[in-house]
């Protein structure tokens, strides 16, 4: 059919468009995959062996922390990737050129998938990064392909359900700042689960809310693929909130960008 | 929009109009933007809404051009209904609106051709609409630099030329001027003429400039808080206000004396020897003018026409002065 194949067409122009501009100004790609670097180095060699050690018993593999702290900052680097996309359709609205689409015979999903994808192609780019740096100060996963293959489409999961509700930030953000700012909270909601530390060190208020909010359960996942901890429901739970918050960041997107965000 | 109305998408009657609407209403919350807006646009020409900073011109043309739904009201833009058709509507129309949609990290010539795909262009002819744009617009030499180090004037010319590249027939023009310097507006304007006269197609133009709508329009709506208070051609609309007068300047006040004696209904001034007698401007009005004062023996040294400008009409019509001719502030991020 005539309009699937323009939806298809008109989303790569978009995604064209997307991926030349992050390539020429790459400077908000490298602020956002900086950020978990510097963590990784952070906790790893600052405070890694005071938390190392606090830590009884890692549940990992080696029993070096690094690989207790890599799957939970590889997570945070596809939160933060994604939540930038906020920032890219904030930044198309206040310069007017959303409307010009909107005005256009284009289909109408192709702004935000073109965002949306080009957004998710960055983000894996920037997680290989992590992975990578990872890799060399010391983590050594134990998975198999078939684990590989799971752990990572997980985290593109992940990404794109924060990436759909991003867009619908940048969409409603009544400007930039506003747009960066939103999604604050979220790039720092890994840090009170279990990223850093085991819940199990946490007083019990603060463990009830890091083990029942969403990024625990996927932080988990990821960490039994790579090193063969135990995972249980966590999977589960982890896919239902990517799956969960996608359907809610994609209907609201669309409808936001269909019926114009109020001014 | 009321769903029992049966009408095909193609209204039989639009077929000279490229634009008609019926009680078009909007409102945002409580704030009544538009009430009820009547527009019966032909095809080919240029029609300028005309009124101050927040009167609903660019809710009026937010509505015509799809970006917003009216709360009540039908229009039919290039014979396709406005909400049933909107994507028919989408490809016979171009908007460009009052805050330049452009790429501003892209090129000239990229955002060109991103328009260019957009329209499902093929390569080549992408490229030679893009080219022949960047000249016609005078920005070839500064195709291959990002718009934003784009001067006001070339964004605005950079964004008329990417709303050309779908070729549409009905263009939107929101407030296309505001904010140039005379020269790059003076430039504007000749390329909207062109527009009118080269490719025939039909301009929507807001503005608050009344020198503007006088300049370009064929037809003048005067629209003020969210109405239409008046519709016409320029000529008409000022045919409609008082104040239409000749002048005439004698040599010495007894001719002065005279001359008021012949003309009752004339105002003297004693000052600079001018009488302003009432006329509509027009040539046997003012023929029979000077046929009076040739039979008289009087002495005119000279005289002037004054016909009231939009000026005129826009106090006579909302009873305020006319809107300032400072840059209009811009509002709010949209």
């Amino acid at each position: 059919m005539a309009t699937m194949s323009y939806a298809a067409r008109d989303s790569r122009t978009m995604l064209r468009r997307n991926l030349k501009k992050a390539l020429r100004y790459p400077s908000l790609t490298v602020t956002v995959v900086a950020m978990p670097l510097v963590m990784l180095l952070l906790f790893n060699y600052v405070f890694g062996s005071a938390l190392g050690t606090g830590i009884s018993g890692l549940p990992t593999g080696s029993g070096d922390y690094i690989d207790y702290l890599a799957p939970g900052i590889i997570l945070m680097a596809a939160t933060s990737g994604a939540l930038t996309t906020a920032i890219s359709v904030c930044v198309d609205k206040t310069e007017g050129i959303v409307n010009r689409f909107r005005t256009m015979p284009i289909s109408r999903a192709s702004f935000l998938t073109g965002h949306v994808v080009g957004s998710v192609i960055q983000t894996m780019t920037s997680v290989t990064l992590v992975i990578g740096v990872a890799l060399l100060m010391g983590f050594r996963p134990s998975a198999t392909p078939v684990e590989w293959f799971a752990a990572i489409g997980l985290l593109i999961l992940l990404t794109l359900a924060l990436t759909w509700l991003s867009a619908g930030i940048g969409l409603v953000a009544k400007n930039v700042e506003t747009a960066s700012n939103i999604p604050m909270p979220l790039t720092f909601l890994p840090f009170v689960g279990s990223a850093i530390v085991p819940t199990e060190a946490m007083p019990t208020g603060l463990r009830w809310f890091a083990e029942y909010q969403p990024f625990t359960p996927i932080i988990e996942t990821l960490r039994g693929l790579w090193l063969g901890t135990e995972i249980g429901s966590s999977a589960v739970i982890g896919l239902a909130w990517c799956v969960a918050l996608s359907l809610v960041g994609y209907v609201w997107a669309r409808r936001t960008f269909r019926t114009g965000a109020k001014r | 929009m009321t769903a029992t109305q049966t009408s095909a998408p193609t209204a039989a009657n639009a077929s000279a109009s490229a634009i008609t609407a019926t009680g078009l209403r909007k409102s945002y919350g409580d704030k009544l933007v538009l009430d009820g807006i009547d527009l019966d646009i032909a095809e080919g020409t240029v029609f300028a809404l005309l009124g101050p900073n927040g009167a609903g011109k660019t809710t009026t043309v937010e509505i015509l051009s799809t970006l917003i739904d009216a709360d009540a009201g039908e229009a039919w833009v290039a014979g396709r209904h406005l909400t049933r058709a909107a994507d028919a509507v989408r490809s016979a129309i171009g908007v460009t609106g009052q805050f330049s949609a452009v790429d501003n990290l892209l090129t000239a010539e990229e955002n060109l051709l991103l328009m260019a795909d957009l329209h499902h262009l093929d390569r080549r002819e992408g490229k030679r609409r893009a080219k022949d744009l960047l000249r016609r617009f005078d920005l070839s030499e500064v195709a291959g630099k990002t718009a934003v180090t784009f001067s006001g004037g070339m964004r605005r010319k950079l964004d008329l030329a990417m709303t050309l590249v779908g070729d549409p027939r009905i263009i939107f023009l929101d407030e296309p001027t505001t904010g140039l310097d005379p020269r790059s507006r003076r430039t504007m304007w000749e390329i909207i003429r062109e527009l009118v006269a080269d490719d025939g197609v039909t301009i929507f133009l807001t503005t608050q400039y009344l020198e503007e709508a006088d300049q370009l329009a064929d037809r003048i709506a005067v629209l003020d808080h969210g109405r239409l208070i008046a519709e016409g051609t320029a000529d008409e609309l000022k045919r409609r206000i008082p104040g239409g007068h000749i002048r005439v300047r004698f040599a010495d006040a007894r001719a002065l004396d005279t001359a008021a004696g012949i003309f009752g209904i004339a105002t003297r001034d004693e000052d600079s020897l001018t009488l302003q007698i009432p006329s509509d401007g027009s040539i046997p009005n003012l023929r029979a003018i000077l046929y009076t004062l040739e039979s008289t023996a009087v002495q005119a040294e000279s005289l002037t026409v004054h016909t009231p400008d939009l000026d005129d009409v826009f106090l006579t019509l909302t009873g305020r002065p006319r809107p300032a001719h400072t840059v209009a502030s811009p509002k709010e991020n949209a």
